[in-house]
């Protein structure tokens, strides 16, 4: 392992931001876009059965955790996670790790991390930071969603450490003990593409891909037909929707622009200029999306009239052109 | 969406900061672009703060007047509801909502309400008061 100092970058996502620094840290140039990319983790979910705040989770991306495995798996990356039943030993294993010149990654809650601006913070377990040193009974941390490093006193960071709950961190900790000396992503690019457009166009259950984005639009169309139409619960609904899209750590319109963004550089690394094309079919979903976003946001204002058909013909219209991108992606990836 | 359209709306939940979004620049090419906010994002974020701002003087309403428990004015100051707390301290939520009874959270132990002074990040006596009138 290196010992130079390390160097943070702000990112869009934490997860893919953090895993792309440990594995520069440690040789990799891998960037955050290459990283999400690879991992296969793009995709549309609609799960009514797991609720935030009594409304279902939707999510523009596969589950936590899942960045950091699926790039490392497929790039051949040897990973350590640590998890900790006593908060007391997983922060002595993490001072042990920094005193060693070891930065690691941490998964945290939000809503116990102190420097986040107050009003960005939410219960939700899953976000991933860097720790990199300490200093005066002080961690030093790289927020890959932060424009600059800071840093966190101990009992702030054992509390957000070591949450209870769903997707409880349990105290992780991880980071790469080997990496492969140059990158070899083309392998691993054309599988993670068949692995993403497969789940997206051809998901076996109705709320998940593009069947997903569809379902959805047919239920918000449906929230203005309902004989007992609770405008105020319609309005969370939608808002929230919106809020799992473009609140920070989607790198904005759910991950779609990221995504057009590895497929640039997936074009240069492998050589291929298909992708390059198919790279702005993925920007338009992106700004599409981004326009869902807009209207549902002046509807839940109130600065345009509440329109179910409209937010609905335009989430259909989102899921004809994901449908589109996703089959001319999967013929540039394995010609068929 | 290109490099100039990035929304540069100034969100007051940024703080001032930044966040990293991807863009398009002239030449096509995506790079990360400071974004200081986002107007419909805005919306949506006041709009969920709004909900639990709601819940909370609701709630506090109530506790001043002896029919719910402080805890359930807590609860959702922290930014939870019930599903979430029961969650973070281990107890079913029947138990919780019994809890929230001010009969049966008066006469909680310690133990217990360490437990749910832990989750809600506050001393026994934050969790048994109310904040004063004003």
């Amino acid at each position: 392992m290196t010992t130079e100092p390390f160097e943070h970058r702000q990112t869009a996502h934490c997860e893919s931001g953090a895993i792309s620094a440990l594995l520069r840290h440690a040789g990799l140039d891998v960037s955050e876009a290459l990283a999400l990319g690879i991992s296969g983790a793009l995709m549309f979910a609609y799960i009514p059965l797991i609720k935030m705040g009594g409304l279902p989770l939707i999510a523009y991306r596969s589950p936590p955790g899942n960045i950091i495995r699926g790039v490392t798996k497929r790039l051949g990356v040897d990973m350590h996670f640590e998890r900790f039943r006593d908060p007391d030993s997983g922060m002595r294993a993490l001072e042990r790790h920094l005193d060693a010149g070891r930065p690691v990654g941490l998964q945290t809650s939000v809503f116990w991390l102190p420097y986040f601006p107050a009003d960005l913070r939410f219960h939700f377990n899953a976000h991933n930071i860097i720790a990199y040193g300490r200093d005066a009974g002080e961690f030093l941390i790289s927020d890959p969603t932060l424009e600059m490093p800071t840093r966190i006193d101990a009992p702030s960071l054992r509390k957000a450490r070591f949450v209870k709950g769903v997707l409880a961190p349990k105290g992780l900790l991880y980071f790469p003990t080997r990496v492969p000396e140059s990158l070899e992503a083309r392998d691993a690019i054309r599988k993670s593409i068949k692995r993403t457009t497969s789940m997206m166009l051809h998901s076996p259950l109705p709320v998940i891909g593009i069947r997903g984005i569809r379902f959805v639009s047919r239920k918000i169309a449906r929230l203005g037909r309902n004989g007992t139409c609770d405008e105020e619960e319609n309005k969370r609904f939608i808002g929230h929707m919106v809020r799992m899209q473009e609140e920070i750590g989607t790198g904005g319109a759910g991950f779609r622009f990221l995504y057009a963004s590895f497929l640039q550089e997936a074009a240069v690394l492998t050589d291929h200029a298909a992708y390059e094309d198919v790279s702005r079919r993925f920007t338009d979903t992106g700004d599409e999306w981004r326009r869902f976003a807009l209207w549902s946001a002046k509807m839940v204002k109130g600065r345009m009239a509440m329109d179910y058909d409209k937010l609905a013909v335009q989430l259909r219209h989102v899921a004809d052109l994901e449908a589109d991108a996703h089959r001319q992606l999967r013929r540039a990836a394995i010609g068929k | 969406m290109k490099k100039d359209d990035v929304p540069q709306d100034r969100a007051r939940a940024f703080e001032g900061q930044k966040k990293a979004v991807y863009a398009v620049d002239d030449d096509g090419r995506y790079r990360i672009v400071g974004s200081s906010g986002w107007e419909a994002e805005e919306v949506v974020l006041d709009q969920a703060i709004a909900h639990f701002e709601q819940l909370a003087a609701d709630a506090l309403a109530r506790a001043r007047q002896g029919v719910t428990a402080p805890l359930e004015y807590h609860m959702y100051r922290q930014r939870m509801d019930l599903t979430l707390l029961a969650q973070c301290t281990g107890f079913f939520k029947w138990r919780v909502r019994r809890h929230l009874r001010p009969s049966v959270f008066a006469r909680l132990d310690d133990r217990l309400l360490e437990r749910y002074a832990d989750a809600l990040g506050l001393t026994l006596s934050q969790l048994t008061g109310l904040p004063d009138d004003d």
